[in-house]
Order: structure tokens, then C-alpha cells, then sequence
């Protein structure tokens, strides 16, 4: 049959191209099966930054529960705890209560690098216990190396409970 | 007996395949070419040891930290497993860090040992995530808020920042996916990518031949190295095993005895509080392997921070990159190398002394009950006293130090009375400065003045 054609191709070089027609098509294959596998895993394991938790108001306390002109730190549910969370189901904050019907909710993380700040009730000031950033009562900074005041969280008053927006630990 | 012997030599190829790679003829090295085998034998140390906790470890939130200590209280000789991970890592961490210092003094990163210089450094790179990766998994309140802090230097990234965060966390805060997360990326996909390079690692060696111990004047050239290679190992080359191989053996067993040894007197760390995102008692710190870090960015004038914290570790990772990359060829030894020299002292000498500094912290207020000695508050009496009480109520002593009491925040005001004059001293206690909160709105001037005269009285 080979004969007939009027520009028979050699043996050697049919063998070769179909060598590197199938190398390219295993290869290829082998790719495309890779890929298609990696859009679920990599979707699976980047789900918390597609799909963030929402925001929720929080029950944290009574209006009563807190005194003008102090600042507590009030435990509360995560945004979005997962079932076997235990302890860290749990976030907090500092809540101030600045006067009748007036709240200041704080994070917990100091702007400069995320470390827990400490509040002085005496001294009335917030104390980073990492790099000495320090904060006065209204959260602005007061000395070191926070860029900026603490973060706020939004607090509302709703029947007489005060509750709290929840948002993501947020960095300067 | 002999036969079943001769069968599996025949049917595993040992006398055929791997008998003349273990033999393969190496130049004779000194003690200092072990070190490499050293850290191998660390990681295969840390990965037995590992699999054993793991058969008993819980990577959950809740039991966690209650599971670790059944195995260092409750566990027959759990204490000893997790005393050798724990000794275990450092010693890898140093280990490799050695080798890295050893092959670039004796230039052995250059052609045609590129690839084992830059594989090597992937290793480097890894070793360190395993480091990072498995402070965590302790679940105690210092490893759960040195993540934090990790994740707020991730967010500084420019543009892929708060991605970065998100990844690290595995959500939105620290918690049990963030838990699983470090877990799983500790146990499993470091440890595969580690395999991974350590055979192309280990490929290579036997690929370009152990590096001869340099000689001064002898230097690399693309064009007549291998042949001379060739030669030299020709000329005075020994198998590896055992004539090479006894030295590592004996090195290896050296560093494995003195992790067990401190295993047996030190034992692991204490595990300290629980993680509790709800506790703010911390105190924040790495592990010796990123302190020196840590310090690093608490010393750094804080305009450039954010900077700093991206651009140094960018900055270290492509230097060591483009190192064989740039010198390739030219001479070895370190004799004729003096910046080499210089760069390996520079770098150990730093990272001791900020580590050290780390521990010290002095950047840091001292946060936990602290009073004036009571020999600085015998002799007072009126203001003075109230002062005194004021000095430890307000938070000044938590920055502070007076006769040795105090924080080394801000100045040592043990003679500050000989230093100020009582106007000075109100001036700065009211407005502040530098790192200083200014105190005019939280004292009353009966409060101002009984501090001023306190602190007056301190010669």
C-alpha cells in the first residue's frame, strides 16, 4: 500500500514522529488530568478566603452589666466557630462604656504586630506586652510603635443589651 | 543461610546497583563535611519521632493541648519522644544552618554544584516552615499569639497581604481550622516536599562527586574542572563507605547523643496556658529559630518597618539564590575568600546576640506584678510616699526601673532626681514624648506633684 503513494515516507522517521506525537499526548493528558484535579483541592482549601463568614451582631451584656468610664474585656462567639473549636469558638474584646448610652468597642490586637494589648485600669492606658506600643483610654496611640489607634468594632444598643458587629481580626 | 543471602542479592540488585554507589570514590574530607549527613540523620530523627506523637496527638482546638499533655505526663516515656522533637528541631535548624555556612566557606556551591547549592536551599527554606509550622501545634496561649503576630507580617505585604493572612489563619481569626491547617501542612506536605528535595539533593551528590577540600590558588573553571575532579579523585579518591562514611556515622551519633541526653535532664518545654483567644495574658515570642527576627524587628526605627518586614527576608532568600549564580567559578578556599569569611561571622555573631537580646527583651513593659524595692520606699514619708504608690499604680514602673525594679522601656529613673529638675520632670510626666504617654489628663496636679516629688527625691 506504501508503494503506491507517490512520496513514500521512511520507516525511520514515521517511527519518530508518531515517538514524539505520543510523548506530547501522555504528557499533555497527564497535564490536563493534574490541573483538573487541582481546581477542587485548591478551591477546598482557599473555601475561608472565597466564601469570608459574615457579619453578625452579638449579644455581649446589658447596658447595666457596665460603669461609665471603665473598660472591661468581654468574651463572645466567633463570627463563624467551627464545631470542634472549643476554647477558640471565642473571641473578645475591651468595651467601653464612655457614658450613659455610649459604647467604644477595641480589638484585643495591638495595631503594630497583632500582639494582645493589656489595659491599665489605674493608669488608664492600654500596654502592648510585645514592643511597649501604648494606647490611651479612646484607643489612640500614646507612645511606641503602633501605626495607627486600635481597631473598632461597630457597637449598638438594642433593648437595653449592648451588642457588637463581628469582623475578621483586621491588621494595620 | 547463604543461599537465601545470594537469592536477595540477586533478586535486589545490592552487590550490582547499590553496592558501587555507597563505594563510589569520594576525595578524602575532613570532619566538616559531615555536618550535612548530620542534619539528615536530625530529619530522620524528627520524622520517627514525629510519627510516634502523632499516633497519639489530637489536632483540635479542644484537645490539643490536653492530648500533648497526656504525652509528656501520662505516657510511658512520652516525655522523652517529645524531649527528642523537641531537642530534635533545634538541632536540624542548626545543623542545616552549619552545612549552608560550611559549603559556602569551602565554596562547594560553585560549578558544577550549582543545583545542590539551590536545592539545598530549598531544604533550608522547608526546614524552617517545619520549625514555624510546628510551634503551633503546642496550642499554648505563646504559640497560639506568636501566629498572630506572624499573620499581622503576612498582612504587610503590599497588595496580597490580607490573601496571605487569609491563608495562614485558614479564616478569619486563630482558631480550629488554622489548627488543622498547621497540622496537616506540618506532618504531611513539608515533610513530602522535604523527601522530594533531599533525593534530588542526595541525586546530586552522587551526580557531581563530593567537592575536594579546596586548596588556595586552585581555581574553578567551567572549562577544566571536571576532568580535574576526575583526576584528583582518581589520583587519592577512597570509596565513601566506610572510609569516608565512618566520620559521619561517628559525628551523627555525637549530635544524636547529646539530643537525647538533653531530652533526658531538660525534657520538652512546659506547655505553659492553654490557647485562649480570650486571654490576654501572653507574651508572644518564637522560638529561638525566628527570635533573632523578632528582635531584629523590634530594634529597626519603626518608619521603615513596613519595608523591613517584606523586603529583609525577600532580600535573604534571593541572595541566596543568586549566589551560585553570580560566582560560579574562581577560587574556593576561604583562605583567599575574606568577605566569605566575613559574611559567615557577621551573620553568626548577629543572630546570637539578637537572640540572646531577644530573650532579654528589653522593648518590652514588664507586664506582670512589679513593685518598688523596699529599700527605695523605707525612707519616705507625705507626698513622697503617695509618689511612690503612684510610680507602681499608673504604669510608670511597668516601663521604668528604679533600684532594679521595673521595665527597661523607657530610661532607668534610679537617679533621675540628680538628672531633671521637679520642673523638667512635670513637663515630661504631663506631655510625653517619644515613646512616652502623656499623663495630663489621667493625673490630678495633687497626683503630679506627689510623682514629681517622689521621682525628685530618686538620686
Amino acid at each position: 500500500m506504501d508503494a503506491e503513494r507517490p512520496n513514500p515516507v521512511p520507516a525511520e522517521v514515521e517511527v519518530e514522529s508518531r515517538r514524539k506525537f505520543l510523548s506530547r499526548v501522555s504528557l499533555g493528558l497527564s497535564a490536563l488530568a493534574g490541573a483538573v484535579v487541582s481546581v477542587p483541592i485548591l478551591a477546598y482549601l482557599l473555601s475561608p478566603l472565597i466564601r469570608p463568614a459574615p457579619s453578625q451582631w452579638r449579644d455581649i451584656g446589658a447596658v447595666g452589666d457596665f460603669r461609665v468610664g471603665e473598660t472591661v474585656e468581654v468574651a463572645y462567639e466567633d463570627p463563624a466557630p467551627l464545631p470542634w473549636a472549643g476554647q477558640t469558638a471565642l473571641t473578645a474584646l475591651w468595651l467601653r462604656r464612655t457614658a450613659d448610652q455610649a459604647f467604644t468597642a477595641f480589638a484585643l490586637n495591638c495595631t503594630h504586630l497583632g500582639c494582645p494589648v493589656n489595659w491599665r485600669q489605674d493608669a488608664e492606658l492600654f500596654l502592648c506586652p510585645c514592643h511597649g506600643g501604648v494606647y490611651y483610654a479612646d484607643g489612640s496611640v500614646a507612645g511606641g510603635p503602633p501605626p495607627l489607634p486600635l481597631t473598632q468594632y461597630s457597637v449598638r444598643i438594642e433593648n437595653d443589651r449592648v451588642q457588637v458587629l463581628t469582623q475578621p481580626v483586621t491588621f494595620a | 543461610m547463604k543461599s537465601i543471602l545470594c537469592w536477595l542479592d540477586d533478586r535486589l540488585g545490592f552487590s550490582a546497583n547499590v553496592k558501587p554507589l555507597i563505594e563510589h570514590p569520594v576525595p578524602p574530607t575532613g570532619w566538616d563535611y559531615t555536618i550535612g549527613s548530620a542534619t539528615l540523620i536530625a530529619f530522620t530523627v524528627q520524622v520517627v519521632t514525629g510519627v510516634a506523637l502523632a499516633f497519639t496527638y489530637v489536632p483540635t482546638p479542644d484537645h490539643a493541648y490536653e492530648s500533648l499533655n497526656f504525652i509528656t505526663h501520662v505516657a510511658i516515656l512520652g516525655n522523652i519522644v517529645r524531649g527528642i522533637h523537641f531537642w530534635g528541631s533545634s538541632a536540624m535548624v542548626l545543623l542545616i544552618g552549619m552545612h549552608a555556612a560550611q559549603v559556602f566557606l569551602v565554596g562547594a556551591f560553585k560549578f558544577p554544584r550549582e543545583m545542590n547549592w539551590l536545592s539545598g536551599t530549598m531544604l533550608l527554606l522547608f526546614t524552617l516552615g517545619m520549625a514555624f509550622t510546628g510551634q503551633l501545634l503546642r496550642w499554648n496561649q505563646d504559640a497560639y499569639w506568636a501566629v498572630v503576630v506572624a499573620a499581622a507580617q503576612a498582612a504587610r505585604v503590599p497588595v496580597i497581604g490580607d490573601w496571605l493572612t487569609g491563608i495562614l489563619f485558614a479564616g478569619e481569626t486563630v482558631g480550629g481550622a488554622t489548627l488543622t491547617r498547621f497540622y496537616a501542612t506540618h506532618v504531611f506536605m513539608i515533610p513530602a516536599i522535604i523527601f522530594g528535595a533531599l533525593g534530588l539533593h542526595l541525586y546530586l551528590v552522587i551526580r557531581h562527586g563530593v567537592s575536594e577540600p579546596p586548596v588556595p590558588g586552585f581555581v574553578v573553571d567551567k572549562k577544566t574542572y571536571r576532568q580535574r575532579y576526575e583526576e584528583i579523585v582518581h589520583k587519592i579518591g577512597v570509596p565513601f563507605w566506610p572510609d569516608a562514611g565512618w566520620k559521619d556515622v561517628v559525628f551523627a551519633l555525637a549530635v544524636g547523643s547529646i539530643v537525647v541526653v538533653l531530652a533526658i535532664i531538660f525534657g520538652p518545654p512546659d506547655l505553659g496556658t492553654k490557647a485562649d483567644p480570650t486571654i490576654v495574658e501572653a507574651y508572644p515570642r518564637p522560638d529561638w529559630y525566628f527570635l533573632w527576627y523578632f528582635a531584629l524587628l523590634a530594634l529597626i526605627p519603626s518608619n521603615i518597618e513596613d519595608f523591613f518586614i517584606v523586603a529583609f527576608p525577600a532580600f535573604i532568600g534571593l541572595l541566596f539564590l543568586a549566589l551560585p549564580l553570580l560566582a560560579p567559578v574562581g577560587e574556593r578556599s576561604f583562605r583567599r575568600r575574606p568577605w566569605a569569611v566575613g559574611v559567615v561571622a557577621f551573620t553568626a555573631v548577629s543572630i546570637g546576640s539578637l537572640v540572646i537580646l531577644g530573650y532579654q527583651a528589653p522593648w518590652s513593659p514588664v507586664l506582670g506584678d512589679v513593685t518598688l524595692p523596699a529599700s527605695v520606699t523605707a525612707g519616705l514619708s507625705g507626698p513622697q510616699l503617695d509618689g511612690a504608690a503612684l510610680f507602681e499604680r499608673k504604669g510608670c514602673i511597668n516601663c521604668h526601673m528604679i533600684a532594679g525594679s521595673g521595665g527597661q522601656r523607657g530610661p532607668n529613673l534610679t537617679t533621675v532626681g540628680a538628672r531633671l529638675s521637679p520642673d523638667q520632670l512635670t513637663w515630661r510626666i504631663l506631655n510625653g514624648g517619644h515613646n512616652m504617654p502623656a499623663y495630663a489628663t489621667t493625673l490630678t496636679p495633687q497626683e503630679t506633684s506627689a510623682l514629681v516629688a517622689f521621682l525628685a527625691s530618686q538620686r
